[in-house]
């Protein structure tokens, strides 16, 4: 990026909003580490998880942000390994919010351990059979990869390292999220969650809430710096994000059409799509329609020349996404189950029945603490370097013509 | 035995790899029966020797307790049966759902040859002992509870709260996770039986037998070569330790 480039806010009179946008990250944080101190103190008695519904709400928000991270690094990746120059000059920001949030995602998942002190053991200790810490070393070279291919994107002295160390990237992002995919795709016992489609059907997400993250952020930072986005550049990313939309709301329908097909499943998809009441509403109201049917019809209507449209898909794509972990994390816990097919079970340990989750306050501080840290980061990142992407429109001007 | 070992190393490759394979085709029993060896109490665990538990559920009564209120009281668990409580072993009652049989059998850690715990803990927490038991090591476990996301028993609880009144042989803690240990702390003794069983035999049922499954001459090794055993969703291809009798 050249030496004159905006940084946001910085020479206008926005200080005043910057440093209130610091504080607000600041205080949700605050109330996240004051529950992190309380729980660990008093244990997870107080919130609503239990020995039924172990994974809670701080792992919806954790798993959303792992997997948007990895996903928002694909425009990074459409630059450098496919040579877009749209996508490139948007390259470093994308690094910036996948660093930022794979950060927030993994702080809640420690903040949530019981045992979160004993964080050195979890990172000296690797059990390499453990799809968890082989995701942990996937993790760790994100940061590492990611860091140096931001560095390259910054000094123009580095840049012929830009496209092998960009390579690596998307590489090992599309071996992350499916590490991450695996972490329920491993759970053999449960009917949710036994499917060797969880992998790639994670990548596909990724792909969309990370594109969606994106064009958020980014419309943020243009409307800050009062710049109007090139109407042919929004047109083509709107455009992928509607590709991924269809993409995920397809391989969706495709996971739930073979469950269907295995009769042992039945009853679990019954439970989702038909009578799970709260996660049935999630599945259809939160992840269908207001995740994809909608955005796809926004991005597709005469709306969707103007930027706030856009901005509103992309955002509903985000919610969509969240209601989609909840349904997959919690949903597929809530379902008992079956040790004895074919038979009715029932014990004082709530064997046979579906089990009733409400997440407390403290739940919602550990996950919101995640996006916390996200934020915080990205804000002060982007005010200090200059991480806004600038289109230089006559070096475009071929790759615009062509489509 | 060598041959069944692999084929079934084989099928837990194949489970792996997220293919389902059918039920088990092995005559149960076969794969457990191993080298006729025993090992003296003083001596340190050793795989010459696989704890099991074969569990009779005709001889089960429905409505009797003994043995969880024989676990909650050698392990120091409280007994309450909240939605954060932690159980061990529970009685549970099932029900066919074509016939209409009801069995009570009791429910507990099933300590697998191939224990799924173990395989996702990412630090090495939960492990397996040479001696076939499955346990959690309080030192390493942080508490994530990714085992008990795979555990197909549902044989796994978290410590939610701060702990008091605890036996000193039987060391739990808040943010951990724990289970049935086979009584480990008894087994370590020579005592070779475990709590529930001994509540079983003491209330008149003897519906558990606990014993070694390599010692061809043990009880509990001649009722599975002579009886038929189930294994609870023998599908998994887990080799449990624990088999029941009459299901
Ligand atoms: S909760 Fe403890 S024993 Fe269970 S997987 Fe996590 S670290 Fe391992």
């Amino acid at each position: 990026m050249n030496g004159t480039s905006y940084a946001l806010g910085v020479g206008e009179d926005k200080s005043a909003l910057f440093w209130t946008l610091l504080a607000l990250g600041g205080l949700v944080l605050l109330g996240t580490l004051y529950a992190f101190f309380t729980l660990e103190h008093h244990g997870h008695a107080l919130t609503g998880m239990d020995n039924q519904i172990v994974w809670g709400l701080p792992h919806v928000f954790a798993v959303f942000l792992i997997v948007a991270a990895s996903g928002v690094l694909n425009v990074a990746s459409i630059g450098s390994v496919f040579g877009k120059k749209v996508y490139k000059a948007r390259a470093p920001l994308s690094g910036l919010l996948a660093l930022a949030m794979m950060v927030g995602g993994l702080a809640v998942l420690v903040l949530d351990l019981g045992r979160p002190e004993r964080l050195t053991v979890a990172l000296t200790h690797y059990n390499f059979k453990s799809i968890f810490a082989l995701n942990m070393i996937f993790y760790n070279g994100f940061f590492a990869i990611v860091g140096l291919y931001l560095l390259t994107l910054m000094d123009r002295k580095l840049s012929p390292w830009s496209k092998p160390l960009g390579i690596l990237a998307f590489l090992w992002r599309l071996a992350l999220t499916t590490a991450t995919g695996s972490i329920f795709g491993f759970i053999v016992a449960r009917a949710g969650f036994n499917s060797a489609l969880y992998a790639p059907m994670f990548i596909l997400y990724s792909f969309t809430y990370g594109m969606a993250v994106f064009m958020v952020v980014q419309s943020i930072m243009y409307k800050w710096n009062d710049i109007q986005v090139d109407a042919r550049i929004l047109a083509k990313m709107k455009n992928l994000l509607a590709i991924f939309i269809a993409a995920s709301l397809y391989f969706t329908a495709v996971l739930h059409l073979t469950n269907l097909y295995y009769a042992k499943q039945w009853e679990f998809e019954r439970f989702i799509l038909l009578e799970g009441g709260v996660y049935t509403w999630m599945f259809w109201a939160g992840q269908v329609l207001l995740g994809g049917v909608l955005p796809l019809i926004l991005l597709f209507s005469p709306l969707a020349r103007h930027p706030a449209t856009v901005f509103v898909a992309a955002l509903l794509v985000i919610l969509g996404g969240h209601c989609q972990m909840y349904v997959t994390i919690i949903g597929g816990q809530a379902f008992p189950l079956d040790l004895f097919p074919g038979w009715a079970e029932s014990s004082s340990f709530y064997d046979g029945q579906i089990h009733p989750y409400t997440p407390t306050i403290w739940e919602l501080l550990l996950g919101l603490g995640g996006i916390a840290i996200a934020f915080l980061i990205t804000t002060v990142a982007v005010r200090v370097l200059g991480f806004l992407p600038q289109d230089d429109l006559k070096a475009l001007e071929p790759e615009l013509k062509a489509g | 035995m060598k041959e069944a070992t692999n084929l079934n190393e084989e099928r837990r490759e194949l489970l792996k790899a997220g293919a389902l394979v059918a039920g088990s085709t092995l005559a149960p029993g076969v794969l457990l029966i191993g080298v006729a060896q025993a090992r003296a109490p003083e001596e340190p665990a050793s795989d010459r020797v696989r704890w099991g538990m074969v569990i009779d559920v005709n001889k089960c009564a429905d409505g009797c307790n003994a043995c969880v209120t024989a676990c909650n009281e050698e392990n120091g668990l409280s007994g309450a049966t909240g939605p954060q409580d932690a159980q061990w072993i529970r009685k549970l009652h099932i029900r066919n759902l074509s016939t209409g049989v009801e069995i009570s059998l009791p429910m507990l850690c099933q300590h697998c040859e191939h224990p799924p715990c173990v395989d996702v803990c990412p630090t090495g927490a939960s492990m397996k002992r040479a001696d076939g038991i499955v346990l959690v090591d309080r030192h390493t476990c942080i508490g994530c509870r990714y085992c008990m996301m795979a555990c197909p028993y549902k044989a796994r609880s978290f410590v939610h709260e701060p702990l008091t009144d605890q036996n000193p042989e039987v060391p739990r803690g808040k943010g951990c996770v724990e289970s049935c240990t086979f009584c480990v702390q008894k087994v370590d003794r020579g005592e070779n039986t475990t709590a529930c069983v001994e509540a079983c035999n003491a209330a008149g049922h003897k519906a558990m037998i606990f014993g070694d499954l390599k010692d061809p001459n043990s009880e509990i090794a001649q009722i599975l070569k002579h009886h038929k055993t189930t294994e609870v969703r023998a599908d998994l291809g887990l080799n449990t330790g624990v088999r029941y009798q009459g299901i």
